[in-house]
């Protein structure tokens, strides 16, 4: 299984602070998930980690079992 | 010398700025900056969230940046997560240097990229609701002058 963890306002919407799912092609594991939520992840501005390294191009990537993949929208700053 | 911490309890600035300046003799020069949960607007309560994997080595990252552009002998830089109250401090930055200059700077350039540039998720509770803050277009510009 891998782990989809939702930050700031992504964890709201999601309802859970995380998920865990299959592993499999990114693109299938947010097809499962609510549409509004499955947006919010996809928009332009929410910056996607895998395993703690933040990716450049997140598009095409397949989750391996035991990845965490974190969503995390901009932040407010501390 | 470098210290770095998220700290999840209440805490005193002074118990770490004593023992952080302590350790470095020969100093010219210490600058701290404590920030605490504004009050006024209604602000019953702040929660700071974050992502241990990002969060805390960005901090090390920005402490280990700031103490090479400016030449620094230490950094402090302390950062609250979880649910706080008006009045508590929320961060602490401390710059030892040899000169003033320098590490007023440090803690400017610090705060600047701790506002903007850091990890951190922010919800306020005002009349018993939660609500996201957003980022602001201030923080940017604050991080501009840094070129």
């Amino acid at each position: 299984m891998a782990k989809l963890v939702f930050l700031g306002r992504l964890a709201d919407l999601a309802g859970v602070p995380e998920r865990v799912v299959e592993p499999g092609p990114l693109e299938s594991i947010l097809a499962g998930l609510p549409v509004e939520l499955a947006v919010a992840l996809l928009d332009e501005k929410v910056r996607i980690a895998r395993n703690g390294e933040l990716l450049i191009n997140p598009g095409g990537i397949t989750v391996a079992a035991g990845d965490e993949i974190a969503f995390l929208p901009p932040v407010s700053g501390g | 010398m470098l210290d770095v911490r998220l700290l999840t309890e209440p805490f005193i600035p002074g118990a770490f700025i004593g023992p952080f300046t302590n350790a470095h003799p020969g100093l010219g020069g210490v600058c701290t900056f404590v920030g605490e949960v504004r009050g006024g607007g209604g602000v019953e309560a702040l929660e700071l969230s974050h992502y241990e994997p990002l969060t805390l080595p960005g901090m090390r990252t920005l402490a280990e940046t700031a103490a090479n552009r400016f030449g620094l002998m230490g950094m402090l830089l302390l950062h609250r997560v979880g649910k706080m109250v008006p009045g508590e401090p929320i961060v602490c930055v401390s710059a030892a240097a040899e000169h003033r200059r320098a590490a007023i700077d440090a803690v400017d350039f610090a705060m600047d990229h701790l506002k903007s540039d850091s990890w951190f998720w922010k919800r306020e509770l005002r009349g018993g609701v939660w609500s996201w803050i957003e980022p602001r277009d201030q923080d940017h510009a604050d991080l501009q002058r840094w070129g």
